[in-house]
């Protein structure tokens, strides 16, 4: 099964770039994939594009079942209940707590109180927080406050996860304690996770599936593949 | 079930977000807080002008005299056909015994000089004072009364009426069109203020959009936020409207430099007032709120 498949798709903005040519993908359900390429390659357009915060100017994006081409902008949030969103600046709200940033994408789409607790406590637990739940994010380490982001992301258990260069902040070590983090969700709960990145050594010693970009194209997509120089 | 559950997330999350964005939110109500002030006034002083333009109006009166040797049956039929002109809303009649008799009452001299005269000797006449209902067309109804029978002199004060009249209406447009300027400028100004406490928490409507909110949910705080605002805002305003309009009519005891400029007895006028102003911050504030959140809801 595949959970997300793009076909023939073409990205060209408004000031005349085109971002995307004639991309046709496909990724498993369950997969953990890397996306890297080099700057304007169109890796960010690509994550962009599977959330709906742009929209492909032609072709075919399906993710989750969901059209996401044709989304209307008042039921963008359909799609996004789907999946969780990671990003290099974490986006966590500074005047809520750990656990209020967590509960906070429970409560907006309306979950019973018990309900929160229960998933965000959970999600806190398996990004190793449990002991920081009341602390605000600027008593927390970059690699601490990614952390929260994730739970953030994969507390109403999605089917994907989209990860836009979150270690992008941090020092190798912390890179890699995010990346545990990843996989565990990955193996754990079957969540498909795709990641854009330029981070050689992650996408070296992790060997997953990788797609390389290159000037808006599909160059290469492999099976435990390796991030090689000539790919940029 | 779920609506309800949201609802009542929407109020406590606009509480606590009017207390933790608090400078913002004073901001806001103090901004409210002027102009609701500023429209108060103009409130009051427009009523106020209303009512008196009114209460002038309502005492401008047609007098019509009858012909010396006007019988008691051309009276009649006169009273008859002062009733089919459509304008016309009351009439009094005095005849002229009762013009010498209220004559006498106003002086000795006057006294001693009408009662020499018998029911014949009598040079007075007989009086129709007319109210009409409709001031601005005064002069026509009086020259439909003077074609009447045994109608002498018909007297309103030509002239003098018709520019008074004119000048009240000229003075109620314009107390109109300020209340109405002014509330214009209070909505562009709360807007504004409410724009520039929502656009520091845009990064809070992106994550919302992130995670799924759907757009009715991330916008009703917001929305109730500007009521709770406009509210707020509208107390003092009220406070204001209330006391210093008491304060102003008993000090000047119910009316301005003559007993001409009759003002408006507080009750319930201030109460009607204050209402006015609250239902004005409290849909102002909602407006501002619901249109300020509206731009940041187009990812």
């Amino acid at each position: 099964m595949d959970l997300i498949r793009l076909k023939n798709v073409y990205k060209r903005y408004k000031n005349g770039v085109t971002a995307i040519y004639n991309m046709t993908l496909s990724i498993k359900k369950g997969s953990f994939v890397f996306v890297i390429g080099g700057s304007g390659s169109g890796k960010s357009t690509l994550i962009k594009m599977l959330y709906r915060e742009e929209k492909p100017t032609s072709g075919q994006i399906v993710v989750g079942g969901v059209d996401v081409a044709r989304l209307r902008n008042k039921k963008v949030y359909k799609l996004r209940r789907k999946l969780g969103i990671v990003f290099q600046d974490y986006r966590l709200l500074p005047k809520l707590t750990v656990y209020e940033n967590v509960a906070f994408a429970m409560e907006v789409i309306g979950a019973t109180k018990n309900e929160t607790r229960v998933k965000t406590l959970k999600a806190i637990e398996l990004v190793g927080l449990k002991n920081k739940v009341h602390n605000y994010p600027d008593q927390l380490s970059g690699g601490e406050q990614q952390r929260v982001a994730i739970a953030r992301a994969i507390v109403n258990n999605p089917k994907l996860l989209l990860c836009d260069e979150p270690t992008g902040n941090l020092d190798p070590d912390m890179s890699m304690e995010i990346m545990k983090v990843l996989e565990e969700i990955n193996q754990k709960r079957g969540t498909t996770i795709l990641m854009v990145t330029h981070d050689k050594d992650i996408v070296n010693k992790m060997k997953k599936q990788v797609v390389t970009l290159k000037d808006g194209r599909l160059v290469n997509n492999q099976e435990k593949g390796t991030y090689d120089d000539e790919d940029n | 079930m779920k609506i309800i559950r949201m609802l009542g997330r929407s109020i406590r999350d606009a509480l606590k977000s009017v207390c933790r964005n608090f400078s913002l939110s004073l901001a806001s109500i103090s901004c409210i807080t002027i102009t609701l002030i500023i429209v108060a006034l103009s409130i009051l002083a427009s009523f106020n002008v209303q009512n008196f333009t009114k209460e002038i109006e309502s005492d401008l009166t047609i007098i019509a005299f009858m012909d010396n040797d006007a019988t008691e049956e051309d009276i009649s039929t006169m009273k008859k056909n002062i009733k089919q002109i459509e304008n016309i809303d009351s009439y009094i009649y005095e005849d002229k015994e009762k013009e010498k008799e209220n004559m006498a009452e106003t002086s000795d001299v006057f006294a001693t000089v009408t009662k020499g005269w018998s029911k014949e000797e009598n040079p007075l006449r007989d009086k129709f004072e007319i109210k009409v209902k409709n001031i601005q067309k005064i002069g026509q109804t009086a020259k439909q009364i003077q074609k009447l029978d045994k109608v002498a002199v018909v007297r309103y004060g030509a002239g003098l009426v018709e520019r008074l009249v004119k000048a009240f209406a000229s003075i109620q447009k314009i107390a109109y069109g300020v209340v109405l300027a002014l509330i214009l400028v209070t909505v562009f100004l709360i807007i504004n203020t409410i724009k520039l406490t929502i656009f520091s928490r845009k990064r809070e409507i992106s994550i919302m959009r992130l995670v799924g909110a759907s757009n009715f949910s991330i916008k009703t705080p917001f929305i109730i936020e500007g009521m709770i605002l406009g509210l707020i805002g509208s107390i003092i305003p009220v406070i204001l409207t209330t006391f210093g309009y008491l304060a102003f009519y008993d000090h000047f005891n119910g009316y301005l430099f003559t007993k001409i400029i009759q003002l408006i007895s507080p009750e319930p006028f201030i109460y009607q007032a204050s209402g006015i102003i609250v239902i004005i911050g409290i849909v102002v504030g909602m407006i501002g709120s619901a249109s300020a959140v509206r731009k940041y809801l187009k990812v």
